[in-house]
């Protein structure tokens, strides 16, 4: 197998006394979808606040293309080609639609997304570009948050529960614009709470609980038992 | 005839009043910091100009462009190397340490220029005057005020037209999510501060210019510029510029009522917007 883009070796990590991961070991393949599934407090955001830098660990215990990144800060990470859409969207309240996408351009890596790219996928965020961010519906919001991950042109991007508080009808939209964005040879993890879409977009899927990998496997075999048992526990 | 006067010279004032706010204003919007030392900062750069002036034998305005730079990198190396470490969730190190900082400062300019008040003097300027419809206006207030307009204006233009001022606004915003941007918080903060003390720098040479100073003298401005911020909400740069006016207009008034008066009705007018707009005048729509 080639090296992975990004591995996670015995991650811990803690909020003060509370330790949050214990001895996670992850791996996402050049252009592979995973999917991260698990309760709620698994663990799921604080392995993607990890991973982008925004909780320090160990350098070796993260490394990407054979590089430890785990001592970076997040800005360091982000200029090396790792994008996160956080949960919960998080877009800047003071800046407008197209400030906010234009801020995530800032690392400034060449590849195939621009203002123009963002617009093609998701054109009611053009008519809607001089509106600050907070007046858009949730969906385009969460429209905005992606758009703004993708100007960086990442080779690595994490989706944090995309589908969090959307109308189905959004959620449906979101993921049929996905293979667009991982088709440019991303590679993706995908945090989700919707088992059965995570399965369907990703190749291979991780199940946290409480802080602990309890199950990894290809998102095409795994079966319901295992599923739920991961989740709940025996 | 003499009340309008009084307004309009009060105004002027004001601009002062803004100058002197307005590098508060930008650092509390940017990082949330709260200054104690910004007044003693003013007093420092009014004694580099003096240092300047003596040492080049120029006029004070002239000396704005040493001091303006020198005082830049000074918030530059201060912000990256004592301030940023400060900053938490906690707002109580910041103070204190900006407090010690006020303190620091007041003894090393002490030890250096002794306790004697000084002055920058300007020359001719300091009495000329302009006559606006039956109105006197003195040339350096109304120099004053002008710069004062167009320092804020600049301001405004960096925050809202730039991208510096994208990454200012999105720290302010959300630290974290700014730094997966590619944005390093605390060289952005240390531009934060080094704008702000290039600000401080033309409010101390104006102050100078006007009034005598000791090394003493930060405290006191801190106050009018502390006022001129929270009347016209805080963070809201043009709101801080109508705070300073706010402030030199109560306090027009109160002179011309009683000439004792004219400080305590600057704090009067204050604490009355305080009880009436907790939030100031214009506070900024987040947050
Ligand atoms: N800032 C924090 N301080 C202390 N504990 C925290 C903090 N953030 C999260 N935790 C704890 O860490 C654990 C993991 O939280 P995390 O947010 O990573 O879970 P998650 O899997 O993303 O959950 P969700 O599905 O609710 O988003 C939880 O027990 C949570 O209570
Ligand atoms: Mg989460």
């Amino acid at each position: 197998m080639p090296e992975p883009i990004l591995r996670t070796n015995r991650l811990d990590a803690r909020y003060g006394d509370f330790q949050a991961l214990y001895c996670v070991d992850m791996e996402l393949g050049e252009g592979e979808v995973v999917a991260i599934i698990g309760a709620n407090g698994a663990g799921k955001t604080t392995l993607m606040r990890s991973v982008s830098g925004l909780m320090k660990n160990a350098a070796e215990q993260i490394v990407y293309r054979g590089r430890p990144i785990g001592a970076l800060r997040a800005d360091q990470v982000a200029e090396l080609g790792i994008g996160l859409v956080p949960e919960g969207r998080q877009l800047f309240p003071s800046l407008s639609v197209e400030e906010n996408l234009i801020i995530g351009g800032r690392v400034g890596r060449s590849g195939p997304w621009s203002l123009a790219a963002i617009y093609a996928l998701f054109p009611v965020l053009e008519e809607r570009r001089h509106l600050p961010s907070t007046s858009l519906s949730g969906g385009q919001q969460q429209m905005v948050a992606i758009g703004r991950a993708l100007m960086a042109n990442p080779d690595l991007v994490m989706f944090d529960e995309i589908s969090l508080g959307l109308a189905p009808v959004v959620i449906k939209q979101i993921y049929d614009a996905l293979p667009g964005i991982v088709g440019e040879g991303m590679s993706a993890v995908v945090v989700e709470q919707d088992v059965t879409k995570a399965l369907s977009v990703s190749s291979r899927v991780y199940c946290l609980q409480e802080g602990r990998v309890s199950l990894e496997g290809c998102s095409d075999t795994v079966t319901r038992e295992e599923i739920s048992r991961a989740y709940f526990g025996q | 005839m003499d009340w309008v006067n009084a307004i309009l010279q009060g105004t002027l004032l004001g601009g002062l009043y803004a100058l002197f706010a307005a590098g508060l204003s930008l650092i509390f919007g940017v990082m949330r910091l709260v200054n104690i030392a910004h007044g003693d900062l003013i007093v420092l750069a009014a004694y580099l100009a003096l240092t300047v002036i003596m040492a080049l034998g120029i006029h004070p305005l002239m000396s704005l462009l040493a001091v303006v730079p020198v005082m830049a990198v000074v918030g530059y190396v201060l912000q990256r190397s004592i301030l940023n470490r400060t900053l938490g969730d906690d707002i109580l190190p910041p103070l204190l340490v900006s407090f010690g900082l006020s303190v620091i400062i007041q003894n090393a300019l002490l030890e250096t220029y002794t306790a004697d008040p000084q002055r920058l003097s300007a020359g001719p300027i300091e009495v000329a005057s302009l006559n606006l419809g039956g109105l006197a206006v003195g040339y350096l207030p109304f120099l004053m005020f002008v710069t004062a307009v167009a320092i804020i204006g600049g301001l405004q233009i960096v925050f809202y037209r730039t991208g510096l001022g994208r990454a200012f606004r999105a720290v302010s915003d959300n630290q974290d999510i700014a730094q997966l941007m590619g944005i390093n918080r605390r060289h952005v903060f240390a531009l934060a501060m080094a704008l702000s003390l290039a600000v401080t720098a033309v409010a101390g040479i104006f102050l100078g210019i006007r009034t005598s100073f000791d090394p003493a003298t930060g405290p006191a401005r801190l106050i009018f510029g502390f006022e001129a911020v929270i009347i016209g909400g805080m963070g809201s740069l043009w709101g801080t510029l109508a705070g300073g006016v706010i402030l030199g207009v109560s306090q027009a008034i109160g002179a011309q009522v009683n000439p004792g008066w004219q400080i305590l009705a600057g704090h009067v007018a204050f604490l009355v917007i305080l009880a009436v707009r907790p939030r100031g005048l214009f506070p900024r729509m987040d947050g």
